[in-house]
């Protein structure tokens, strides 16, 4: 059994005018240990995703149905107080502006501490001790006196740093990065990127992380779900989603990227563009979500949805024409 | 060569912090400090670095959005950073801006007709409203936005139009030089690669000349002619964009390349990870400004601070490690290929 299985996950907004389906049945799992990447632009429901896996949606206008199972329990069955025991504890997020997830009135060893001592009980003294403990695997530099400090006194990449000292505190099974490098320069970016592969190993939590960039896919993810308008369009390890991609979007995606050295071969190329716009959510999309903007539509792709099938081992798209690899029985 | 549309010599802007009750100045931000440069007609120049490098305000010091605390900027010959307003404001029609977030940069009570009009009616370029209808339709055509959509607003515009809206109003006075400041840095991949692509049309339709400020490498690199990596206020490296790439000869640059995630499982290519964050351009380190990060850095980078100096044809770096004997040069070879993972 996987460590977290959702099933069919629809999470709708009411608007004024039509119901929103930002996410619109989305299935995938998680096996304990593993890193997987949620890719897509923005308004894809990579997010969307995330917050509904933390019962983080407010209801309404928010609605979430299907199934969200972690460790065999159901989350969209739990009481409030049940979810309050998991946020923080079994699972935790990391958000993408470390300068508002922090509070400013607060010293960063009192932050890392309040989750200790809601969770796991400890004292004062205790979950400071701790904290200090987490600064210093999180390779904050003199973390006696940082854990003194505020959060303006710190950079953005130490900042990134502390919120990942709080998720990481209580030794969670799953973290949820939402974008954790986005607002930070690439130097920094590299240090956080290394620091999360390498807590990976000494942690050993899975990690979900939600991105809009590639780059960062490549990096850390050991499996891809492509999200394109509330649904999935493709999943697969990582080396087979860059190497071979299905569904016209990755490919319309991963062609739109200038690669960096793509000076030195010496051609001049031209970007890939992906024509159009994605399509309101708020109107049922009738076939394929792509259809509007894939260089390779049909009548088949604007009647009837393509269901997401196992093209190659281990890959899936969702597309009536992606090549089909012979599986060898 | 012929002479550049654009030169900026020795450009310096100091921000004074003012604090206390009486406002006194404590102290400065030396937020450029030095920078030169030149565009020639119908170049682009990329301007990188991260936040707080100072890119940004060697753009909006160009483009004189505030006054400038020493050196010089020459728009085709003519020096514009001591001018009065008066003889300054032709010169304007001269250099044109796309910001980078198109949601905050029009007015969202004016039309697009309007916001296109608003600039050629500024300089009073069209003869009548028929020739003012028909620069605007022209506008419309070469942003590729269909010619009936000038009768709407921009709220009923997705962010890539938008930036095309903006585009457009640069266009409208018919500009030698446009500033883009990470005017492609908020949009999504796919609709990225439409701006890139149209601003390098628009360039070889109209001849323009590009200042382009981006921390996005990987576009920089696709779209430049020539790239100046800035750190904490000053150009540490200027060079023809294949030899930047190819060849970095600033540690700063290389580690920059290096960290640059590309979308390349497992590729083979060696990591510098900087330390630590970059220093406070309040007070700078003294000797060479990066010594404190490099891991190259020896006795000499923390006293003596490095000149911009040519290291071969066209390449500019600020380092000493170019004095010592090849040997002694870590970057004495051809090191981009190793960092970025090229195949």
């Amino acid at each position: 059994m996987a460590l977290l299985e959702v099933e069919n996950l629809q999470t709708h907004f009411r608007t004024p005018d039509g119901v929103n389906r930002a996410v619109d049945g989305l299935s995938f799992s998680v096996e304990a240990g593993e890193t997987v990447a949620i890719v897509g632009e923005s308004g894809c429901g990579k997010s969307v995703t995330s917050m509904s896996i933390l019962r983080l949606i407010p209801e309404p206008p928010g609605k979430i149905a299907g199934s969200i199972r972690f460790n065999g329990r159901d989350l969209l069955k739990l009481s409030d107080r049940e979810m309050r025991a998991v946020r923080g504890n079994e699972i935790s997020m990391i958000f993408q502006e470390p300068m508002t997830s922090l509070n400013p009135v607060l010293t960063v060893g009192r932050q890392i501490g309040e989750t200790l001592r809601l969770h796991q009980g400890m004292s004062a003294s205790q979950a400071e001790a701790r904290a200090v403990e987490m600064l210093k695997l999180v390779g904050i530099p003199e973390p006696q006196r940082r854990v003194k400090e505020y959060p303006h006194q710190l950079s953005g990449g130490m900042r990134q740093r502390v919120m990942i000292a709080i998720a990481l505190a209580c030794n969670p099974k799953l973290l949820i990065a939402d974008e954790p490098t986005t607002a930070l320069d690439v130097t920094i970016q590299a240090q956080i990127l290394d620091l999360m592969r390498d807590l990976k190993r000494t942690v050993g939590a899975a990690i979900v992380i939600i991105t809009h960039d590639l780059g960062v896919v490549a990096e850390v993810a050991e499996r891809v779900i492509v999200m394109y308008a509330g649904r999935k369009v493709e999943e697969a390890a990582v080396d087979k989603l860059f190497g071979a991609p299905r569904h016209p979007y990755t490919q319309g995606l991963l062609g739109s990227m200038p690669k960096l050295g793509s000076s030195l071969t010496g051609e001049e190329t031209r970007l890939q563009e992906i024509p159009g716009l994605v399509p309101s959510l708020k109107k049922k999309i009738e076939g394929c979500v792509f259809a509007s903007r894939c260089p390779h539509t049909t009548d088949l792709c604007r009647k009837v949805a393509p269901a997401l099938e196992e093209k190659a081992p281990g890959h899936i798209a969702a597309c009536h024409y992606a090549i089909k690899e012979a599986v060898a029985a | 060569m012929s002479t550049p549309i654009l030169e900026v010599n020795d450009l310096k802007k100091h921000f004074p912090i003012r604090a206390g009750f009486f406002g006194g100045t404590t102290g400065y931000v030396y937020a450029v400090d030095g920078v030169s440069f030149s565009i020639a007609k119908g170049e682009t120049l990329s301007l990188v670095g991260e936040s707080g490098c100072g890119k940004s305000t060697v753009g909006k010091a160009i483009l004189r959005l505030f006054d400038i605390t020493a050196g010089q900027v020459v728009l085709d010959g003519q020096r514009i950073d001591d001018m009065a307003p008066g003889t300054l404001r032709p010169m304007r029609r001269r250099m044109q801006v796309v910001f980078q977030d198109p949601f905050s940069s029009l007015n969202p009570r004016m039309r697009v007709r309007d916001l296109l009009a608003e600039p050629i009616r500024n300089f009073g370029l069209a003869k009548d409203s028929a020739d003012l209808e028909r620069r605007v339709g022209e506008l419309m055509d070469r942003v590729r936005l269909p010619r009936d959509a000038v009768n709407r607003w921009p709220h009923e515009f997705s962010g890539g139009q938008r930036q095309r809206i903006c585009i457009a109003r640069a266009l409208a006075p018919e500009p030698d030089l446009i500033i883009c400041d990470e005017a492609v840095s908020a949009l999504d991949v796919s609709v990225k690669a439409q701006i890139v692509n149209l601003l390098q049309d628009l360039q070889k339709e109209l001849g323009l000349a590009l200042l382009f400020i981006s921390h996005d490498l990987a576009i920089v690199e696709h779209m430049t002619h020539r790239v100046a990596v800035m750190y904490l206020g000053k150009i540490v490296e200027v060079a023809p964009r294949r030899q930047l790439f190819a060849a970095p000869k600033h540690p700063y640059t290389e580690a920059l390349l290096s960290a640059v995630p590309v979308p390349e499982p497992g590729a083979a290519r060696e990591r510098i990870i900087l330390k630590g964050d970059v220093p406070s351009p309040i007070k700078p380190p003294k000797g060479c400004r990066f010594h404190t990060r490099c891991p190259y850095a020896f006795d000499r980078c923390r006293q003596d601070e490095p000149e911009l100096r040519q290291t071969e044809d066209g390449h500019f770096a600020a380092c000493h490690l170019h004095d010592r004997p090849a040997a002694e040069n870590p970057l004495a070879g051809a090191r981009g290929a190793a960092v970025i993972a090229h195949h």
